[in-house]
């Protein structure tokens, strides 16, 4: 049997900033970007990984803070999909400055696109230039604020492995304070129903977590027994000379993953992290490399999810032109 | 000053004025009156059926006041006019033509210009161009520390000799505790009264941050600034006043917890004054949810908590005045990142309706306790009061606010005088509009309308 792919949403998401954009029904927002997920996993398998939905449309992205892993990951989508795509690399120091935020997108607009990927190192700086922009504008990833992306990408991976997040407990571990994929990451998940746990020390924490809908832990021994996914955040160096912590050496004793802890987890539950590793820090060498660990999947998985993005903010009601068996 | 600033132009060459229809109020009480003014620019009698022959004012210009109330003009102790430095955002001329518009008849411009107000040569040019403009009586204060760098103290008797009354590193606190110490001390001895105001805010606390910590900070991933930054200051001050005896002025308070603790001080008698801004009593940290920097002001938004203490310690007498800290901006530095853009928000031309609309409207003050707050307690707390917020009587000098406290109005920054257009309110509906301002005698505002 196959099927017409079409864009559920044609005309009404605009941008996407937050998961809270997928609203007011964020489970169903995401449910349809996991439907549509599975028709480009699919594409992703052929031999010629490439269908025309987007032929026409230009892309660009538009990091001002580096990040290889997201801009190709968004730029493989756009390809995939037939778009055009333009890189536009600006960096931070620059617009520090005092070049405007604003003349840049629109001398990026003026020369016509119909999408714009930003990494920003500020938070809400994709919300600012969706107010000057008329092209889409996707958040990939902004300070310490979101990156939607990453959260539908790990949803996908997680859905993948167990059917739905439903009654499953995650804990999300490590630099919580500074995780645009922490608050993305609890946005969607508690929205798809998973009981979710904030480990960390204090100084890791946000300050404050009124109305978030987790609940908080500063022993992640206690808690892997119970766990279905133990997501690791990446640990920054620069936490110590904040005095957030005391030591690498501390933080790893108490929060790192090493082989004995991944041993206290439950057989079926997965390890994933959004990338790039420290290996030896927040996770074990070994560890890294378990047959429950995702953390590949999730990269692939990650285009897949980037070429849905695109497709429900640029693709037209009527199908693409290419069936895909379903 | 007053004869320097009555420059002959069309209003000016009168034959006095009378103002006719409204509602008087003072630091006296409340009455229905005209007011004749002399061509001098002096109040030369209040009252019903005034006999403007007998008076020699029987040529006097009339004033339609059906529906206002006429009050001393309006003082605004927190002023940014950003000359010299910053001109493209705001000049004296411009921020004084604000000022009249929003009833200002006296502003005090604060120090942190480029180069800073920590001079002679740099007061002489403010208020020389205060004068140039002739809108408002502009006053300067001056910084505590040489460049707002917190080191060593600015020749304070040098620049009270020119008038400097107010002391302030504005823009930050003085962080170390002996220096302050030591300046309070040193303008105990001073020949004129002087006050040190405070901008308290602990930086090793607040480092790093750009708006309240909180709720929303977390949730947006904005480094945030704890209640606790300001409090630890208040703290200090109120103890560092208790030591050396000399008056200490808060500026912009913005916390409950700093509320608290000037009411605790003033219970016991020390000799300290605060201030609170409009956006301080009007706005919380919620509004940072859509990362305009429009909202990015130094001290930040606070939680409806702090909003409603600010409230409470305005008609209780615990906050003393209302100072706009009127921080102009261009749009191209507001349209920053939030993070990178710099703080701070309009106020002149807003700050009376929002006072009647926050305040007034939904009963927190009454018409003459919002009136003390915005003229004749920032008067004393300026060393003004000479001058300025006098009750109107015959002799005192004609600086006078006319406003229709219930004229409904959109704000619209493209309406205001400021060069700069970064109001937080632009589209809000408030109520209370200035007919007239008379600046000695002479209206800078007519109907509605700056006259220069």
């Amino acid at each position: 049997m196959s099927r017409l792919v079409t864009n559920p949403r044609h005309g009404e998401l605009r941008n996407l900033l937050s998961i809270a954009d997928l609203g007011p029904d964020v489970a169903a927002g995401i449910g349809e970007v996991m439907t549509l997920t599975d028709s480009f996993v699919e594409v992703s398998e052929r031999t010629i990984p490439k269908v025309p939905a987007l032929r026409g449309r230009t892309v660009v992205s538009l990091f001002f803070e580096d990040s290889t892993r997201t801009r190709l990951s968004f730029e493989t989508a756009a390809k995939r999909l037939s778009a055009d795509t333009m890189n536009f690399s600006v960096s931070t120091s620059s617009v520090k400055k005092g070049e405007s935020l604003r003349d840049t997108i629109e001398t990026i607009e003026a020369m016509g696109v119909d999408a714009i990927v930003v990494r920003h190192s500020s938070a809400g700086v994709p919300l600012q230039i969706a107010r000057w922009a008329q092209s889409a504008v996707i958040n990939a990833g902004d300070g310490w604020h979101e990156h939607p992306t990453q959260a539908l990408l790990d949803c996908y991976t997680i859905r993948q492995r167990f059917g739905d997040l439903a009654g499953r407990r995650i804990a999300i571990v490590g630099d919580i304070r500074h995780s645009r994929v922490a608050r993305s990451d609890v946005a969607a998940f508690t929205a798809l129903g998973a009981e979710v746990t904030l480990v960390a020390p204090p100084t890791l924490l946000p300050p404050s977590l009124e109305g978030w809908p987790v609940k908080v832990s500063h022993d992640l021994d206690e808690m892997l027994p119970e766990l279905d996914v133990c997501y690791l955040l990446r640990m920054q160096r620069e936490r110590m000379t904040e005095a957030l912590i005391p030591s690498l050496r501390e933080y790893v004793a108490r929060y790192g993953l090493d082989a004995a802890r991944a041993d206290r987890l439950p057989e079926h539950a997965l390890i994933m992290h959004p990338g790039p590793m420290n290996r030896g820090v927040e996770i074990n060498a070994e560890v890294a490399d378990r047959p429950n660990t995702v953390i590949i999947d999730q990269v692939r998985n990650g285009v897949a999810v980037r070429m849905a993005v695109l497709f429900l903010l640029l693709g037209s009601g009527t199908g693409w032109g290419g069936e895909v068996e379903g | 000053m007053s004869d320097a600033r009555a420059r002959k132009d069309d209003v000016s060459e009168s034959a006095g004025w009378i103002i006719v229809g409204g509602t008087v109020i003072d630091r006296t009480g409340e009455r229905r009156a005209d007011v004749a003014i002399e061509p001098g620019g002096t109040v030369a009698a209040v009252g019903a059926d005034l006999d403007l022959a007998a008076l020699g004012l029987a040529d006097a210009t009339r004033l339609d006041a059906t529906g206002c109330i006429v009050a001393p003009g309006l003082v605004d102790i927190h002023t940014h006019l950003r000359e010299p430095g910053r001109e493209e955002a705001e000049t004296v001329e411009t921020g004084s033509r604000a000022a009249a518009l929003g009833g200002y008849t006296a502003v005090v411009a604060m120090p942190n210009t480029e180069p800073t107000i920590d001079s002679v040569a740099i007061v002489r040019q403010v208020l020389d161009a205060g004068v140039a403009a002739g809108l408002c009586d502009v006053r300067s204060s001056a910084a505590i520390t040489m460049d707002r760098a917190g080191t060593t103290l600015t020749p304070m008797a040098e620049l009270a000799d020119l008038g400097v009354r107010i002391f302030t590193d504005d823009g930050c606190g003085v962080q170390d505790d002996r220096l302050m110490r030591r300046a309070l001390e040193y303008a105990s001895g001073l020949t004129v009264p002087v006050v040190l105001a405070q901008h308290c805010e602990v930086e090793a606390l607040s480092e790093g941050g750009h708006m309240h910590e909180g709720e929303w900070s977390s949730r947006l991933g904005i480094p945030g600034i704890p209640a606790e930054a300001e409090e630890l200051m208040v703290f200090r001050d109120i103890a560092l006043s208790r030591l050396t005896g000399m008056r200490v002025h808060f500026q912009h308070l913005s916390t409950a917890g700093a509320v608290a603790l000037v009411r605790e001080a003033k219970a016991k008698g020390l000799p300290v004054t605060a201030e609170a801004t409009p956006h301080h009593f009007t706005l919380t940290h919620a509004e940072v949810a859509s990362y305009d920097p429009v909202f990015k002001v130094n001290p930040p938004l606070r939680t409806a908590e702090d909003v409603a203490a600010v409230k409470a310690g305005l008609a209780d007498g615990t906050i003393d005045a209302i100072a706009t800290d009127h921080a102009p901006h261009t749009a191209d530095v507001k349209e920053a990142p939030f993070d990178i853009a710099p703080c701070g928000m309009l106020g002149l031309e807003t700050a009376l309706a929002l006072g009647i609309t926050e305040l007034v409207e939904p009963g927190v003050l009454t018409m003459r306790e919002l009136l003390a707050l915005m003229s004749w307690n920032p008067a004393a707390i300026a060393g003004i009061a000479d001058v300025h917020g006098r009750d109107i009587a015959p002799g005192a000098p004609a600086h006078l606010v006319v406003f229709d406290p219930a004229a409904e109005w959109t704000v619209d920054p493209s309406q205001f005088a400021s060069k700069s257009d970064n109001t937080p309110y632009r589209g809000r509906v408030v109520r209370g509009k200035v007919r007239h301002t008379l600046l000695c005698g002479v209206p800078m505002v007519h109907d509605g309308k700056a006259t220069r």
